[in-house]
């Protein structure tokens, strides 16, 4: 999925997917329903992800991270 | 294959494929639906379970049986470690075998299976689920129902896609990272080993469950609140550094499980929501094969009657029946859970200490919580509440 640049800006996690074990952790945790988890990979949805980062602290593989310009709401 | 049944089960772990057995037993058609390759492909488990529970879902056969336990050992912060006898035996579970198996029980049984099947919405109408969408290789099925049961695991997302609000707090959500390694020397090949306190695992535990042949399950689980500083991958590394350096790590899993009591609404009309996907899981161990499995059978039951009675209300007794049976146990066990979970390391050590001094034969589960209710008399209030209400 291509994130328009206004999206792209809106977020400030990222999955890194070489790390994530498709556990779903993250999808049981997160408030807005913003992540979807399919069989390969783990997504978050820009429009729905209102960046509360409960999905980053309870990852146990550090598998979701801030963006480098993301900061704690 | 057909494209209309009685019953669609999400899920063959546990939970699943038990309630297809018991659905599928009553003569209703069942299909079981599992997004792997197969039952039990990937399992994220520590795989210890009490033998005569699991009894009363399957005979024990040595094939998916990896260790046989008759111990805990407990080992407080400061290292002091107490170990209790088991009066009923436990295993270690090949949980790849024991899952597949499961599954073969309800085939046995008269239910369908259909592996690398991914349900990626349900079918509703009027706020009914009437069946599920299923992705599977590069086919897309609608497939119809008259009750859906989800025991899709800690996401709950199709819980979510009939409207039930399945989000977990992260302070209840214990996530956790395990390996499976050789070279696990000096411990006791039939006992379990849990390590508490701050160091390791802030509000959690670590365990290490033997597997035979110098094997073990070591994993930790901390709450999404205490991961807040550390992931509970590197609270791992830290732990095996220090208690187990130089050991071969064969692989390595994720997960994370719901630690807390059921959802408060595990049905809606056409669906029924078991095992993590409803936090049918003993918050108190985080142990979610026995509970998964009892949940299992009364939902199955339960749907069958449903679809043979022609009641779709009916579905309602599962809810009734699961609180009766362990739902209110596990509310008990969420308090006493919130009250350890408040412990610092200096009461951890002191209660370790206090109950080094009841003779070994002497201790059960039971007189350690006594220990540390004496220790901490708060969380008595907190107990008695459940009963009162």
């Amino acid at each position: 999925m291509d994130l328009t640049s206004a999206e792209k800006e809106k977020l400030m996690i990222s999955v890194l997917n070489d790390k994530c074990d498709l556990c779903g952790c993250c999808v049981g945790v997160c408030p807005a329903d913003a992540l979807e988890l399919t069989k390969l990979e783990l997504k978050i949805l820009p429009l729905r992800c209102t960046n509360c980062a409960k999905c980053v602290w309870s990852c146990p593989l550090e598998a979701l991270v801030f963006n480098s310009d993301g900061v704690m709401v | 294959m057909k494209n209309d049944y009685d019953i669609i089960v999400v899920g063959a772990g546990p939970a699943g494929s038990v309630a297809a057995r018991y659905a599928a037993q009553r003569g209703v058609s069942v299909l079981l639906l599992e997004k792997e390759s197969k039952p039990g492909a990937f399992v994220r488990c520590g795989e210890a379970v009490n033998k005569n529970k699991l009894k009363e879902f399957i005979n024990p056969d040595p094939d998916w049986i990896s260790s046989t336990i008759n111990s805990f050992s407990l080992i407080a912060p400061d290292g002091c470690e107490i170990t209790l006898q088991f009066d009923e035996e436990g295993y270690i579970l090949d949980r790849t075998l024991f899952d597949y198996r499961l599954a073969l029980s309800a085939i046995d049984e008269g239910a369908e299976l259909l592996s690398d099947a991914y349900v990626y919405d349900l079918i509703m109408d009027d706020g009914i689920v009437r069946g599920v969408r299923v992705e599977t290789g590069s086919r897309r099925l609608d497939l119809k129902s008259r009750i859906v049961i989800a025991a899709d695991g800690v996401g709950s997302r199709i819980g979510r896609f009939a409207g039930i609000s399945t989000f977990i707090d992260y302070r209840d959500m214990e996530c956790c990272v395990q390996v499976t390694a050789s070279g696990v020397n000096y411990i006791n090949g039939n006992s379990c080993y849990f390590y508490f306190g701050k160091r390791y695992a802030p509000e959690g535990y670590v365990w290490v469950f033997p597997k035979g042949s110098n094997t073990a399950n070591i994993g930790v689980g901390i709450s999404g609140y205490a991961g807040k500083s550390r992931s509970a991958s590197v609270y791992l590394k830290n732990f095996i550094d220090n208690y187990y350096p130089g050991i071969k790590i064969i692989k390595k899993i994720a997960g994370g499980v719901p630690s807390t009591a059921t959802l408060k609404q595990i049905i809606s009309p056409g669906i029924m929501l078991a095992g993590d996907s409803a936090r049918q899981v003993n918050p108190l161990s985080g142990g979610g094969i026995i509970s998964g499995m009892t949940a299992g059978s009364i939902a199955g039951r339960i749907a069958a009657e449903s679809v043979l009675l022609n009641q779709p209300d009916h579905i309602r007794a599962y809810q009734t029946e699961w609180h009766s049976r362990l739902g209110k146990k596990h509310e008990i066990y969420n308090l006493i859970k919130k009250g350890v979970f408040n412990f610092d390391d200096t009461r951890l050590n002191s209660i370790a200490k206090t109950f080094r001094e009841v003779p070994p034969g002497k201790r059960s589960l039971g007189r350690l919580f006594c220990t540390a209710l004496i220790n901490n008399p708060s969380l008595l209030p907190e107990v008695a509440k459940v009963f009162v209400v």
